[in-house]
């Protein structure tokens, strides 16, 4: 389909995807904030929790924490070579980025198989409750983020859509930086 | 003007009561001014043949003021209201007065069940009187009531004295009530709790002094069995 | 035919108008034409509120008549009638007055009103609806499932909802909050759109403060939606894996906190109330500038006050909660933060008024409907404060003084507001005038038995009735008000009958109505300066207007019409 003269339009100067994909962040924010901050009352009521969260591997966390800051940077090069026009250099980017994040979802895998098989589930206790929910709620940021990626990544190799690059990016940064927050939260304060 | 839909009988409920006509009395006035002045600009700008209307842009300092002025009167009859609900709110829920005696109120899907403390005066001593749906209390007492909830949220309310507070599964919330007229009065169930909500009819027992002790006495001896 | 589509994205017109959407039924189905899509809002929401409304009905008919065996449904029983309360209050909000004040009119309008030729994101448009589409057919299916429809209240407080063996049906309450959750989703996006639509894509020379207000209200609207629906997200999320995986996130017995729901709830919950007051009281702005013939007497106040108005609703959220169990002290603050916000509604409300002084006002079916909106907002907004003032609301939570309360909002909001914008964007959606008599017809037969059926309810509040109970007579110190209710009851019947001239007028004046033209109230914004109805595109993408001035000049000193479009360069 044609695109409306109105995508065309700027009357802020800032281009239109950019905005929208801040108003998505902003809403996503609160989305995640409100997860962590009931998590944050619910583990200042219960002390006990510590014994739960001890269980949990900080050297995994920290692993996957590496890999999500890595991805990141891959993203920005990603970006830079769109801003150059580079399409192709761009999707190669894209493409590491995803591989990051796949990579972040394996270890998750074998992460999340091991505690379930020693008995630490969904319904185990309330800290345990929070831990698969956020981080699920975060890992399917991930696989959403990784497969319109996907996408904007074959866009790329070809020359088009490249101020997608930026937005996806953007998004990524923001997946990012929630699992900053969830990592002390859920690997670091036992 | 509650009390001309439901009586009071208990110490705070004039107090609640009196919140509710100052309300009414403030907000009443702005209410009717507002309507007022409402009802009669559209009857007096109502469309003519040869007048046109007015081209006001709300900048005009002596229009604005029309506004800026009830805006600031608003404010200062609110402050009269939080003053007034603050008194009443912390009279009923902040404060906590000595008890003569207290009783446990429990609700469940769907009944109440009410824990009276028997001749010692203490609650879970072996006399304590157990009852379902009736709740006995003595008029002229002053009462400590422990919520409890065994399943859902319910909500413990008893019109007459304008006493309200919901029942919290795992927490028991205490409250307090005095009661100043003897009868029989509704308690009703104040927070949908499933198909028996409505069923969830309990009546509360002022007796006075006299019939009161004979009550427990009746009911230690049956008790004691 | 479609042109070549090698567009370049940066600063290159694109040729809108040589692809027409798809044709025939498929129209329907993948069309990205904000205004279809905003019409499939419409219609989906309207027909929701046939189905709200007959809840109402129902329920009603049980109340006034307990044990009556309701023409058209049987005999209630407490669950059914638990279930008939629930969905009426869920539907009302999520499938009525949202989609119909945010996303139909704000759909249609939005483009239009700022000379865009649509959306800037018009598949995820289609898509938003889609989405919304899904949520209204779950909520109707959880009605007929095992179990029966969710009967929690709308509020839907745990651990009744949270436990089958509480609430007695599964199935039920699993797909209500999924249908709930799905609702969300599509209004996060479709917000996504009005908020970028109206920041970027407006005409050449339209600044910020030529924006028609209704456009601002429904941007708003949309922003308050975006950032207080989060935390309830994550709560449903959490009810959700409550309900079907055995957590214990809301259950004491597990170390859960049934009252953590109501806080995620409620923050939501009362900012929701202005996300659908907005929207409602721009519209009414529109149509009460155009009758009255009256520039809107303080543009910049209604705005800074809608946005005020806004940010304090972040701030009240637990008068909902005075007696649940919070601690008592906190009660206080949240009086003063209650008691402070009806000044900017209040200011919102004298606005409007002080617009009608000095006017030249016509009482036509759409401006009745906006002065309506006005006198009857009027009472919904001052019984609030009864129950914002702590003290009172001991007495008076969970009465029927709160559903008298709220329903002397909602319905201007939701209904009234629906009225109005429809009766005055008719001509242009449909390019027909509707009746006039039939409307007002229609117009004084809703209102009047409206408030024969909700001053009643406040009495009753008052003297202590409690709500959702299905029978009043099982309560001796209740039971001799039956009266009052089966006042409620008959004038709620009436208004039902009331709308079939209404819904004959509306199909009626669809195909048969006289032809409008362009412009058949003389008003300023930028939709009535196109075709009604407009063609795909809205204008000719040569023609698509500039815009010179302010959308409520109107009677201007020093011009001889009464109006002054904004896009005519003198």
């Amino acid at each position: 389909m044609q695109k409306p003269i109105a995508t065309t339009r700027s009357a802020t100067g800032i281009p239109t995807g950019r905005l929208a994909i801040w108003w998505v962040l902003a809403s996503e924010v609160v989305i995640f904030g409100g997860l962590l901050a009931s998590y944050l009352m619910f583990r200042l009521g219960h002390p006990e929790w510590a014994n739960a969260a001890a269980v949990t591997n900080t050297y995994i966390g920290a692993f996957n924490t590496f890999v999500l800051l890595s991805s990141s940077f891959t993203a920005v090069l990603a970006h830079q070579a769109a801003e150059n026009g580079d399409g192709k250099l761009a999707a190669k980017y894209l493409m590491m980025t995803i591989a990051g994040a796949l990579i972040f979802l394996v270890v998750k895998a074998f992460e999340w198989s091991y505690e379930i098989s020693h008995g630490y589930t969904i319904t185990s206790n309330g800290f345990w409750s929070f831990y698969y929910t956020a981080a699920g709620l975060h890992a399917a940021h991930v696989i959403a983020g990784a497969v319109i990626m996907a996408f904007i990544a074959a866009d790329a190799a070809r020359g088009r859509e490249l101020q997608r690059v930026e937005l996806i990016g953007i998004y990524w940064h923001f997946v990012d930086v929630v699992w900053i927050f969830l990592f002390p939260l859920l690997y670091i304060a036992k | 003007m509650v009390e001309r839909l439901i009586q009071q009988a208990s110490s705070y409920a004039h107090s609640i009561d009196g919140l509710i006509l100052l309300v009414t009395v403030l907000v009443g006035f702005w209410f009717l001014l507002a309507e007022g002045i409402f009802f009669w600009l559209i009857w007096r700008f109502r469309a003519k043949p040869g007048v046109k209307s007015q081209y006001i842009t709300g900048k005009e300092k002596h229009l604005k003021r029309w506004v800026t002025i009830p805006h600031a009167l608003v404010l200062v009859c609110d402050v009269f209201i939080i003053i007034g609900a603050v008194q009443v709110w912390y009279n009923v829920k902040q404060h906590l007065p000595e008890a003569d005696a207290t009783v446990r109120v429990i609700g469940q899907q769907w009944a109440w069940i009410f824990q009276h403390p028997g001749l010692d005066n203490e609650l879970d001593t072996g006399d304590d009187i157990w009852t379902t749906d009736d709740l006995y209390v003595a008029a002229d007492k002053t009462y400590h009531f422990q919520l409890q909830s065994r399943d859902v949220l319910h909500s413990f309310s008893v019109p007459v004295f304008r006493l309200k507070q919901d029942a919290v599964p795992g927490r028991t919330i205490t409250g307090w009530f005095h009661p100043t007229v003897a009868g029989t009065f509704d308690i009703q169930c104040a927070e949908i709790c499933g198909i028996g909500h409505g069923v969830m009819l309990g009546r509360i027992n002022v007796q006075d002094a006299t019939e009161h002790a004979a009550w427990i006495a009746l009911n230690n001896s049956v008790s004691a069995q | 035919m479609a042109q070549a589509a090698t567009v370049e994205t940066h600063g290159h017109e694109a040729h809108g108008q040589g692809h027409h959407g798809p044709e025939g039924i498929l129209k329907y189905i993948w069309s990205t034409d904000h205004k279809i899509i905003g019409m499939q809002y419409l219609f989906t929401g309207m027909f929701m509120g046939l189905i709200g409304g007959l809840m109402a009905y129902v329920f009603r008919m049980q109340l006034a008549f307990p044990g009556i065996s309701v023409p058209g449904f049987g005999v209630v029983s407490p669950g059914e009638y638990n279930a008939l309360v629930t969905n009426h209050g869920s539907i009302m909000i999520f499938w009525v007055a949202m989609p119909v004040l945010i996303a139909a009119f704000g759909n249609y309008l939005i483009p239009l009103m700022i000379g865009a030729d649509d959306m800037v994101f018009p598949r995820l448009n289609r898509l938003s609806y889609q989405i919304f589409l899904a949520s209204a057919i779950l909520i109707l299916a959880s009605l007929f499932v095992e179990g029966g429809g969710f009967g929690g209240a709308w509020t839907s407080y745990p651990p009744l909802s949270a436990n089958e063996n509480y609430n007695l049906t599964r199935l039920g309450s699993t797909l209500w909050l999924s249908a709930v959750a799905l609702e969300f989703v599509a209004f996060l996006l479709g917000g996504i759109n009005f908020i970028v639509t109206l920041m970027n894509a407006r005409a050449p020379g339209m600044k910020a403060y030529d924006i028609p207000l209704v456009a601002w209200m429904i941007v708003i609207a949309s922003i308050l939606f975006m950032l207080s629906v989060g935390p309830l997200m994550a709560g449903a999320v959490m009810l959700l894996f409550d309900q079907t995986l055995g957590t214990g996130f809301y259950d004491p017995l597990r170390g859960g906190d049934p009252i953590l729901w109501q806080h995620l709830f409620w923050f939501f919950g009362h900012p929701e109330v202005y996300v659908v007051l907005l929207p409602a009281i721009g519209i009414v702005i529109e149509i009460v500038a155009t009758f009255a013939r009256k520039k809107l007497f303080g543009y910049k106040i209604m705005l800074y006050t809608a946005v005020a108005t806004g940010v304090l609703s972040f701030f009240v959220w637990a008068h909902h909660q005075f007696v649940a169990g919070i601690d008592p002290r906190m009660a206080n603050v949240f009086t003063v933060t209650t008691l402070l916000i009806s000044v900017p509604i209040a200011e919102l409300l004298f606005v409007i008024i002080a617009t009608l002084y000095g006017g030249s006002i016509t009482f036509t079916t759409p401006m009745l409907w906006a002065l309506a909106f006005i006198a009857e907002f009027l009472i919904g907004g001052v019984t609030g404060i009864f129950l914002g003032a702590s003290g009172a609301d001991i007495y008076l939570h969970d009465t029927y003084f709160v559903l008298a309360h709220f329903h002397y909002t909602f319905f201007p909001i939701a209904i009234i507001g629906t009225f109005a914008a429809l009766s005055f964007w008719f001509p242009k959606m449909f390019g027909r005038m509707m009746n006039e008599t039939l409307g007002k017809i229609h117009f004084w037969g809703t209102v009047i038995p409206f408030n024969f059926i909700f001053i009643p309810l406040f009495v009753l509040g008052l003297g202590g009735q409690h709500r959702r109970i299905y029978n009043f007579q099982n309560f001796p110190e209740l039971a001799e008000m039956q009266p009052l209710r089966i006042v409620a009851t008959v004038s709620l019947i009436v208004m039902l009958l009331f709308q079939i001239p209404f819904f004959y007028n509306l199909f009626h004046s669809m195909r048969k109505g006289p032809k409008a033209d362009r412009n058949p109230w003389r008003s300023n914004t930028l939709e009535w300066t196109t075709e009604s109805p407009p063609p795909h595109g809205n204008w000719p993408p040569d023609q698509m207007p500039k815009v010179y001035r302010g959308p409520y000049e109107y009677s201007h000193p020093d011009r001889a019409e009464d109006y002054w479009p904004q896009n005519l360069p003198n």
